[in-house]
């Protein structure tokens, strides 16, 4: 066991042992190597059932919108500035939540790890930063950093920006010279070609809705999805409705998505959706100066504006 | 020869640009037809879901337009709306639609003269860009 997931699974215990928390969110072992579930602790013992290790791409932040009871919450950086977003949104009162802290290095993409075995992955095993992987007759040992996901390559607050407690000292943050390569290679496409890179992306999208659900950001009571009077985007697979449900979903994110992943780890498609947020994040940063959820001391850019804003685009 | 006309929503805010629309109707103006007026309480009621669905019924092109800054009626709404239009039109043409068919202006409604020119200005691009396949739903 790793000392990640001993002092998750001490500091809950000692939590709700205290009752200081009605209980606790965090990870829990899946059912297939290489998969993590979110869990609910309400009492010592299940807290012994938390797991900490670097399949953990989800972001429970999710799970605390509008919650009544005071919840201990495990959160690596990106999660942090989610539960910062949920305070300053008020979706739930900073002492409602008491946030244990992990320093983060990175989660693993699953996809790039599965490609490498002819078979499927029987067993996941993590020594530090070395990874091992066996299958049927097959074993390959991980250099863990060569196959982050894509955002936890770029990250630089690894670190949890808000937390009451930490289960181990923090990380060393990354300098990332060109945060926004991945944005800028998509913006150097022609129009044409741009409208095809997302007609390919989405090609597969299945509108289940799971990049949406998993993301902390979209607790609206009536998703505009649902609505029907009026209708915004009709039910069924029509290219134009996935097509305006990928921009409205990213839309709803502007200033606010912090790209933990979570949304592409729901994807059971495995469609990079954050291809839409990214361009958010960069405009966000670049036009307003903004990263989301790392202070409750700014307002977010679409809920405030300077008068000596642009209005180049503007006739 | 038949043509599809070209079809341009214009959501103008009732306290500017709709009156300036207005004046420069009475005042006997000339501006291209292809413009379909949506009277708006503000320009910052103009959600990107509005013009989402213009597109999808068919329009070719979509020009908002407000009171300039300082003078909103509600007296921050264009301010906000400013902010919201630029990531809008960015992901918009991020994704692949023409920059030429989505306009923002403002236009008090003292200025029937800028209404027209705009107008002009407005139709002209989005006549010169063709009818918009993109974002439109297809029946069936
Ligand atoms: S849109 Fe995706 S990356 Fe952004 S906050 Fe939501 S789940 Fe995270
Ligand atoms: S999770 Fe994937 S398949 Fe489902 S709606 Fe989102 S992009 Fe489409």
């Amino acid at each position: 066991m790793n000392n990640y997931t001993k002092n998750i699974r001490k500091i809950s215990s000692n939590l709700l042992e205290d009752g200081r928390v009605d209980l606790v969110l965090g990870f829990k072992r899946g059912t297939l190597p290489m998969a993590s579930v979110p869990g609910i602790a309400r009492t010592p013992e299940e807290a012994q059932g938390f797991v900490w290790d670097t399949n953990c791409r989800l972001n429970l932040a999710n799970y605390i919108t509008d919650q009544k009871e005071k919840i201990g919450i495990i959160a690596k950086g990106c999660d942090s500035r989610n539960i910062v977003n949920h305070i300053m949104e008020n979706k739930i009162p900073r002492d409602q939540v008491y946030i244990i802290g992990v320093p983060c290095t990175g989660m693993v993409d699953k996809n790039r790890i599965r490609a490498l075995l002819d078979d499927e992955i029987k067993e996941f095993k993590e020594e530090g930063e070395v990874i091992l992987i066996r299958g049927a007759g097959q074993e390959r040992v991980l250099d863990k950093e060569a196959y982050l996901r894509d955002n936890c390559k770029i990250c630089t607050h690894r670190n949890p920006v808000i937390h009451d407690d930490l289960v181990g000292a923090l990380v060393k943050e990354q300098k990332i010279e060109d945060p926004f390569r991945d944005v800028a290679a998509i913006e150097a496409m022609e129009g044409e070609e741009r409208w095809n890179h997302f007609e390919g992306l989405l090609s597969n999208c299945i509108r289940c809705y799971a990049c949406r659900n998993a993301c902390p950001l979209c607790y609206c009571p009536a998703c505009f999805v649902d609505e029907s009077k009026p209708q915004w985007i009709g039910k069924g697979q029509d290219p134009t409705d996935i097509r305006t449900f990928h921009f409205l979903r990213a839309y709803h994110c502007a200033g606010r998505c912090t790209d933990c992943g979570a949304c592409e780890e729901a994807c059971p498609m495995d469609i990079q959706v954050r291809d839409f947020t990214r361009k958010l994040v960069k405009d966000s940063f670049e036009i307003y100066g903004w990263e989301p959820g790392l202070t409750l001391d700014r307002r977010p850019p679409l809920e405030t504006f300077k008068p000596e804003d642009s209005d180049k685009f503007i006739k | 020869m038949a043509e599809k006309r070209i079809k341009i929503v214009a959501f103008l805010c009732n306290w500017c640009s709709y009156g300036a629309a207005d004046l420069a109707g009475v005042s006997r103006m000339q501006y291209p037809a292809d413009i379909r007026i949506i009277r708006v309480p503000c320009s910052g009621r103009v959600e990107p879901r509005m013009i989402l669905a213009a597109f999808r019924e068919g329009v070719d092109g979509v020009w908002v337009s407000g009171c300039h800054p300082g003078e909103c009626h509600y007296l921050e709404g264009n301010y906000y709306a400013r902010r919201k239009f630029v990531l809008m039109a960015n992901l918009l043409s991020h994704m692949g639609l023409d920059k030429g068919r989505i306009h923002f202006s403002w236009i008090s409604s003292a200025e029937a003269t800028k209404f027209a020119r705009v107008a002009r200005e407005v139709a002209h691009e989005i006549v010169s860009l063709g009818p918009n396949e993109k974002l439109v739903k297809k029946a069936g």
